[in-house]
């Protein structure tokens, strides 16, 4: 068992003198193993500077982060992506020029950690495991509706068999009707490959819904406001958004989260939680 | 099968209806313009059976070729250079955004003094032309690639040389094919100014010969041949473009 995520006064500046800006201060809290947690938060408070951090593709001013003991980032330490962390972006990023089997079999033939046939069979399990996509691998991404393409990326993640899954408001332009959808996928594929996951959200309903805990952010500079546990049991179901239990994770994270949303607006942030 | 466009099919043959009328009216400014049964007839009569007139067509597809072709294969590399490496366009860059607003025709005389013949003075104006458009548009489509395609690609273990080569050159397709049907009409433009200018054949010498003569038919029908190569040409620019990137079929 892998995927032990621990922050420990993790803090970013962009830039020095008058011209720098405090992106995260002091950020710490711990992810065990197979946890699937979602960080919510307004719109510039940290979110995605913390998951790049996690990621690799930037580094910390001070604190660090580490993975079952390893360290990933320290002030120091040159920013290192890997497939232990894998990504989903909020906009995508399937290779457009690749098929989907090519895309999904990318990293394990990159690290040469399969063999083609070995990649491209396993490929064909996890996509028809991810509601039949098996039936696409020829197809380009552009041929696939938005939720076929992040089933494709949530598929291509776990082909590396990462520690660590990063999600980055991975179904923020979806309807209501596909984001629900894919809720009900993610949660299926974190109960069957139990991998630790990071979810980075602005919604809060979706943040209680998919989460084992919930990390709730302050306005810029970003810092940890409230850590709740969701003890809604698994698995989950849609009906469990009418249950009472739901309704009181719910009010008492609403006002953490209403409040920083006021305290962004105030600033003048573009966006609002 | 293909639909027939019978909307564009009674656009032309309104303006084919709408010359004759002018024409044959001597409307204002159409005393010296011939009909396009006149045009016709000359070109079945005269050109049709004539080499001179097919070797026009040669003589300017093959000064386009030659400088389109160059125009790319020195283009697309300069560009990925500009766009992956630094000190390289910090060095080369002023000078392209120098050179680049300088219009093709006013490198004409410059080109006539340098090159040694009148031949290899028109192909290097023809490949100025789509030269500019191919490097601006490799060089920022470079700079635009996805970072998440970049970061995604690292994670995953691509070293800088993988990147380059199967995350960088395929996202610069689009651009590249962006490029090529811009500098395709452009090196047409040019290469008919060119020749009317500096040259005794092509289709542009063809059509300012007519002029010269005062043979409105020739003038006609060099017009008209300039356009269907134009045409031709673009048509197989997009056969390459779908060829180059099969996955926006």
């Amino acid at each position: 068992m892998s995927g032990a995520l621990s922050m420990r006064g993790v803090s970013k500046t962009y830039g020095s003198g008058e011209a720098s800006v405090e992106a995260l201060r002091d950020c710490s809290f711990e992810v065990r193993a197979e946890e699937f947690v979602a960080i919510v938060g307004p719109s510039g408070c940290g979110k995605t500077t913390l998951l790049n951090a996690i990621a690799g593709f930037d580094t910390v001013s001070t604190g660090e982060i580490t993975l079952d003991g390893r360290r990933l980032a320290a002030p120091g330490i040159a920013p290192r992506p890997g497939p232990d962390r894998v990504v989903v972006f909020q906009h995508g990023a399937l290779f457009p020029w690749k098929t989907v089997l090519d895309n999904v079999t990318y990293g394990p033939l990159r690290q040469k950690a399969l063999s083609r046939p070995a990649a491209e069979a396993k490929a064909l399990e996890l996509l028809r495991a991810s509601g039949g996509l098996d039936t696409t691998a020829a197809s380009y991404p552009a041929q696939l509706s938005s939720g076929m393409q992040r089933r494709v990326e949530i598929v291509r993640a776990l082909m590396n068999d990462p520690r660590l899954l990063l999600l980055d408001e991975p179904f923020r332009a979806m309807d209501g009707f596909s984001k629900a959808t894919m809720h009900q996928h993610l949660l299926d594929m974190h109960r069957r490959y139990r991998k630790t996951v990071v979810f980075i959200t602005h919604d809060l309903d979706e943040a209680i819904y998919l989460a084992d805990t919930v990390v709730v952010m302050t306005t810029r500079p970003g810092t940890v406001k409230q850590v709740i546990r969701v003890n809604l049991e698994r698995p989950r179901v849609p009906q469990m958004l009418y249950s009472r239990e739901y309704a009181e994770l719910k009010r008492s994270a609403a006002e953490s989260v209403h409040e920083e949303a006021r305290r962004a607006f105030e600033r003048g942030e573009k966006e609002q939680a | 099968m293909k639909r027939l466009n019978w909307r564009g099919a009674v656009s032309i043959a309104a303006f084919i209806l709408m010359w004759t009328l002018l024409a044959r009216l001597k409307a204002p400014g159409f005393a010296e313009i011939p009909d396009p049964a006149a045009v016709g007839r000359a070109f079945w009569d005269k050109y049709l059976p004539s080499a001179a007139y097919w070797r026009s067509w040669v003589v300017s597809f093959e000064r386009v070729g030659y400088g389109f072709l160059a125009s790319q294969l020195l283009g697309i590399p300069l560009g990925l250079l500009l766009g992956t490496r630094r000190v390289f366009h910090d060095v080369v860059y002023p000078v392209v955004e120098l050179l680049r607003p300088i219009p093709p025709l006013a490198w004409v005389p410059l080109s006539i003094l340098f090159w040694p013949t009148a031949e290899l003075s028109i192909v290097f104006i023809t490949f100025i032309g789509p030269f500019f458009i191919i490097v601006i548009n490799v060089h920022d489509a470079v700079r635009g690639t996805r970072k998440e395609h970049l970061w995604l690609a690292r994670s995953l273990g691509a070293s800088p040389a993988y990147i380059f080569r199967r995350i960088i050159l395929p996202s610069v397709i689009p651009a590249v094919a962006v490029g090529m049907t811009l500098g395709i009409a452009v090196a047409w433009n040019v290469v008919i100014a060119a020749e009317m200018i500096a040259s005794d054949s092509g289709l542009g010498r063809l059509t300012w010969e007519g002029y010269v003569s005062h043979t409105g038919t020739t003038v006609l029908i060099g017009m008209i041949s300039i356009g269907l190569a134009g045409y031709l040409s673009t048509l197989l620019v997009t056969y390459a473009e779908k060829r180059m990137m099969p996955w926006q079929r």
